[in-house]
């Protein structure tokens, strides 16, 4: 569905995106990760065409966008990264205005941006002028005029920054809904645990370049190096750690400041051994959990960039 | 088909949006009308019918270049003009869309001093055929003059200045209220490269029968003005703004 090719783009000496290539499918929710300033925006501008690319490839639904960007944009849902609607006009105007742009009949528009403000749960809000709504209203109903003429693409830039839990949720019950209707999304966000819990295939910007790239359970792999188990017990297992490594040969046993157990070994150990092990040292475990990398770690061990960096950053109103 | 719809709908929102807006309808209604009685107190013995095309033109130009340069400098600080350029219509469509808004209000902004001299003197002998072509005209080149700020401007102050810069020499440059024939000799060469001073022009013709150049040439210059301005506008669109 989207294609880039050594993508590339050069603001005078300065190379805000340095030849970057990736492929998604259709259906497929694409995240897009990276540190301010890395070149999210300016690779989301050239896909849109609101942007011109220096050099590079970019095909949309078999459409070359630096050819005939207004016809590809027909195929494009765009919510930037500023909920940008008009103030002075009411949400279903604004919903039926955009509409329009897209060159929909009055009948058309006026019945999706109803079954648009009530899917959004914003239908008593649909007669408030915008510059009345709270920001997570705000976001929805940006969201709402991207899909008013149930584009095939979906571009979202940081959907979910600064607004309240329950708005988040209902995006990410929006987006996942999407994917399942066929829509291609195209995502960015500060949020990786965001990116780890809803998309298929994740790609790491960092100044200009893509450093990782691939379906999330693959990433994550990229750095997991053996098992690791995880437990929580009634009593400070401190004492255990000669006699575990000497059971379990090949396993390494730390404890935690707050007194819990990690054992990691090269291959998968099983657990009731183990918790015999522990039951005859007569120590009660309450919790056993498998220790596996986020997709925050492989972010952090990919970039050197720790995400909470990321998320302040964005929280400062720092942009690209 | 789609385009008109697009067109249409960037027009009426522009209208609804900003043009009829209490503070500029009121602008465009007191603006004239208050430079139409400073001009007949300061020449009590003042013919209403010459004073006539000067105060239509200026409250044309006045009204078409600032509301523009304003309005589309507002919407791109609010980002609100990207829907715009990321919507798939033609930069045609999107420029003609949004001068369209600008020309009708320009165009309202004419007739107040107009209708306001129509209570004092009899306008029976004005050809209303040229009036309405030339106002239209001037309408269009300002509007576009406006737009050309828009694309220079950053911020809606610096669009504010750009405009006043434009605005202000063109009341003297263009023999609205000074005859050309009593500017300094090395400023009426300034004087023809300004598209309003044709479409004054033209309107004294009509009014009064007191024009100096043929009509033919000045709707021939306002409308290669109106062109060329178009193709700069687009082109410095397509150049500052899909960077």
């Amino acid at each position: 569905m989207i294609s880039v090719v050594n993508l590339q783009k050069k603001y005078g000496s300065f190379t805000a995106v340095d030849g970057i290539s990736f492929e998604i499918q259709k259906g497929e929710i694409f995240g897009f990760l990276g540190p301010n300033g890395a070149g999210k925006t300016s690779t989301i501008n050239m896909l849109t065409g609101l942007s011109r690319p220096t050099s590079g490839q970019i095909t949309i639904d078999g459409i070359d966008v630096r050819k005939q960007p207004k016809k590809a944009q027909a195929a494009m849902g765009i919510v930037p990264d500023e909920s940008n609607l008009y103030n002075e006009m009411d949400g279903f105007d604004n919903l039926c205005f955009c509409a329009s742009l897209y060159g929909m009949r009055k009948d058309e528009r006026e019945t999706k941006a109803r079954q648009l403000l009530e899917q959004f749960k914003l239908k008593d809000a649909g007669q408030r002028p915008f510059k009345a709504y709270s920001k997570g209203m705000r976001r929805k109903l940006t969201i709402a005029a991207a899909l008013i003429h149930s584009p095939k693409i979906l571009f979202l830039d940081e959907p979910t920054t600064g607004i309240d839990v329950e708005s988040s949720r209902q995006i990410r019950e929006m987006i996942t809904g999407l994917k399942r209707q066929g829509t291609t999304i195209f995502l960015t966000t500060h949020y990786i645990e965001e990116a780890e819990r809803i998309c298929d295939r994740v790609a790491f910007i960092a100044e200009g370049r893509i450093v990782a790239s691939g379906a999330v359970p693959e990433l994550m792999a990229m750095i997991s190096q053996g098992h690791a188990i995880h437990f929580v017990t009634d009593k400070n297992p401190e004492s255990l750690i000669g006699g575990l490594k000497a059971r379990f040969e090949g396993s390494e046993v730390t404890i935690r400041p707050d007194h819990s157990l990690v054992m990691a070994s090269e291959n998968r150990v099983p657990l009731l051994p183990i918790m015999e092990f522990f039951h005859s040292k007569g120590i009660d475990v309450y919790e056993a959990r498998e220790l596996r990398p986020s997709l925050e770690d492989v972010f952090v061990r990919l970039t050197g960039i720790e995400s909470s960096v990321l998320k302040k950053e964005k929280e400062k109103g720092g942009s690209r | 088909m789609k385009s008109w719809i697009a067109f249409w709908n960037i027009l009426k929102k522009d209208v609804r949006n900003y043009y009829l807006k209490p503070p500029n309808i009121s602008w465009g209604i007191i603006f004239p009308l208050s430079w139409t009685l400073m001009q007949l107190i300061r020449s009590p013995g003042g013919s209403i019918i010459e004073l006539l095309p000067g105060l239509i033109s200026m409250s044309v130009l006045f009204g078409t270049t600032s509301m523009l340069a304003v309005t589309i400098t507002f919407e791109r600080s609010g980002r609100s003009f990207e829907r715009l350029l990321l919507a798939p219509i033609s930069l045609n469509t999107m420029v003609l869309a949004k001068i369209a808004g600008t020309i009708l209000f320009g165009m309202f902004n004419a007739f107040v001093p107009v209708i306001f001299a129509g209570f004092l003197i009899n306008l029976s002998a004005i050809n209303w055929g040229i009036v309405l072509l030339a106002v239209l005209l001037i309408a269009i080149t300002s509007a576009l003059t406006g737009l050309l700020i828009a694309v220079s401007a950053e911020q809606v102050f610096e669009a504010q200045t750009f405009s006043n810069f434009f605005r202000f020499p063109m009341l003297f440059l263009c023999g609205l209220f000074v005859p050309l024939s009593s500017l300094p000799g090395f400023l009426r060469p300034v004087s023809y490269c300004l598209p309003l001073t044709y479409g004054t022009d033209l309107l004294r013709g009509a009014m009064k029968g007191m024009n100096t150049l043929s009509p033919v040439l000045c709707f021939g210059i306002l409308l290669a003005f109106a062109a060329g301005l178009f193709l700069i506008c687009r082109q410095k669109i397509n150049r500052n703004w899909i960077l």
